[in-house]
């Protein structure tokens, strides 16, 4: 369970970070892809991401599960999806109603890119809680969850840079991007069932 | 035996000339780059910019890799008199014109062409787009670039230009396309989504050039891609330069009616150094010529254009 947490944990910055990169590429043919490009996608990010870690800890609260989790992941790639089908009229939208290209990439990566990256902001403090069981330990395990994460997140950013963008098309990645969460949403969701069944048993 | 002998002597002499020739070409070279005066560098938000002086010549250039090429060069003697192969390979471009009102460059570099546009069409207005505000800056200091009267130097993307253009309903009789710098390709710019929203702004009878690559996968790359997008092209090629020239023409011309255009443009274009005849000699060849780039190979498009990779590749 810890360390499917871990694994789960790395898969969630594998995929914020390789969602950030591509973000570059989604605007370019809008608003081009100078410095302000990513600072509005970069700018973004982070923001959604606090607000992300601000709900996912408060989220953990409450009888926290890997079912809560999992559900995490599969509503994360159920948002991030639409970006295959409406990035592009929704880029056409905000670039006939904004001129200026700093404030279009702005408005568009806020639409794009908000929602699904706030969605993956709350793995990581949601991941912490379900570790942590003793306080004195807390910190050890909040450190090594960060490790893992923002390990996933310099691995997501190396291969979609180098590899991803030369053998597929952005939507296909996106799309790999969705499965991915998809797949690690399910598999929390099965472990918990299977940790559910034992607890009956027992 | 003995014409082998003879024969192996002979390849033997052309070997020992053909090494002489290139230690002194070698040689020439080096010494001009050592000679090289930096005049100018800064750093933009672009590129590295470099002004560099050796003999007349004056150089723009945007990596400080000495083994980059130059982007423009002015002969401060003869500024008319253009320096680089591709650069007159570019004028080439006008055989296929008649008179143009509306003349688009994208990527300004020096404003070499903007500027002979201006002279030879002067009451064409012309557009340049330029995406680093540095580089026209530079070029108005440094390489007597006067925009006034007739050109408009816009200092933004050309993509997110283009799209503008399109919906202000801007059509151009002449496109050139010139914005890259050799070190790193601004990817959105050589998609075929980004080639049909060009040729959208070209009208009926316009004609569009573009200054390319012509070595590394990217070349197949890319011809593919303008394939994809231009129904024909003719890729203009010269020995002498290293770059390639994609040339889609406005009109139709037989052989010989382009032959005749060399002959009408051959006393206009003497001042800039453009041999305009020889050229259309080599069009009439090359426009025959099956593609030599690999036709199967993958367009270039929005979802896909890993091209700085593919340079590298």
């Amino acid at each position: 369970m810890v360390n499917l947490t871990y694994l789960l944990a790395f898969t969630g910055g594998f995929v914020i970070m390789s969602l950030e990169l591509l973000g570059g590429r989604v605007l370019a043919p809008y608003f081009g892809s100078s410095i302000y490009v990513w600072g509005s996608i970069i700018s973004v990010f982070m923001l959604s991401l606090s607000i992300g870690y601000l709900v996912g800890g408060k989220l953990s609260v409450t009888r926290p599960s890997f079912a809560r989790f999992g559900t995490i992941f599969i509503v994360g790639a159920i948002l991030l999806y639409p970006l295959v089908l409406y990035a592009q009229p929704l880029m056409e939208w905000v670039f006939n109603a904004i001129e200026d290209p700093r404030f279009g990439s702005l408005v568009a990566s806020m639409i794009l890119f908000c929602i699904p990256t706030v969605i993956l902001g709350m793995i990581s403090p949601y991941s912490v809680r379900l570790v942590v069981e003793t306080v004195s330990k807390s910190g050890e395990i909040a450190g090594r969850l960060y490790f893992v994460s923002t390990l996933g997140s310099a691995l997501g950013t190396l291969m979609t840079s180098f590899y991803f963008v030369l053998w597929f098309e952005i939507n296909t990645i996106l799309t790999m991007l969705s499965l991915t969460l998809v797949l690690a949403g399910v598999t929390a969701l099965l472990v918990h069932q299977a940790g559910q069944r034992a607890t009956v048993v027992n | 035996m003995r014409q082998y002998r003879k024969d192996s002597l002979t390849f033997r002499y052309r070997l020992v000339v053909r090494c002489t020739l290139i230690t002194g070409l070698m040689t020439l070279l080096l010494s001009t780059a050592i000679h090289a005066e930096i005049v100018h560098r800064e750093r933009s938000l672009y590129s590295t910019i470099l002004v560099s002086k050796s003999g007349s010549n004056l150089c723009l250039q945007f990596s400080v890799r000495r083994d980059q090429r130059n982007q423009s060069c002015m002969n401060t003697r003869y500024p008319r008199r253009m320096v680089f192969a591709y650069t007159k390979m570019t004028m080439a471009s006008l055989m296929f014109v008649d008179n143009p009102s509306n003349i688009l460059v994208v990527g300004l570099g020096g404003g070499t062409l903007p500027v002979a546009f201006r002279e030879l069409f002067p009451t064409a207005s012309i557009d340049a787009v330029e995406i680093d505000p540095a580089v026209t800056r530079v070029a108005k200091e440094y390489f007597d670039f006067n925009p006034e009267p007739n050109i408009n130097v816009f200092d933004q993307d050309a993509r997110v230009w283009t799209k503008r253009a399109l919906t202000k309903d801007k059509r151009y009789d002449l496109i050139i396309l010139d914005a890259f710098n050799g070190e790193y390709i601004p990817e959105h710019l050589m998609t075929s989504e980004y080639l049909s929203e060009t040729k959208r702004l070209l009208t009926s009878t316009g004609t569009l050039a573009a200054n390319t690559f012509s070595v590394s996968k990217l070349y197949d790359h890319e011809s593919a891609t303008y394939a994809a997008v231009f129904d024909q092209f003719i890729n203009f090629q010269i020995p002498e330069s290293a770059n390639r020239l994609v040339v889609v023409p406005g009109k139709e011309l037989t052989d010989q009616e382009l032959l005749d255009a060399a002959e009408d443009w051959a006393t206009r274009l003497k001042p800039y150094n453009v041999p305009v005849k020889k050229y259309a000699r080599r069009l009439v060849q090359l426009r025959k010529k099956a593609p030599d780039w690999n036709v199967n190979a993958r367009v270039l498009t929005d979802q896909y254009s890993p091209a700085n990779l593919l340079q590298n590749d």
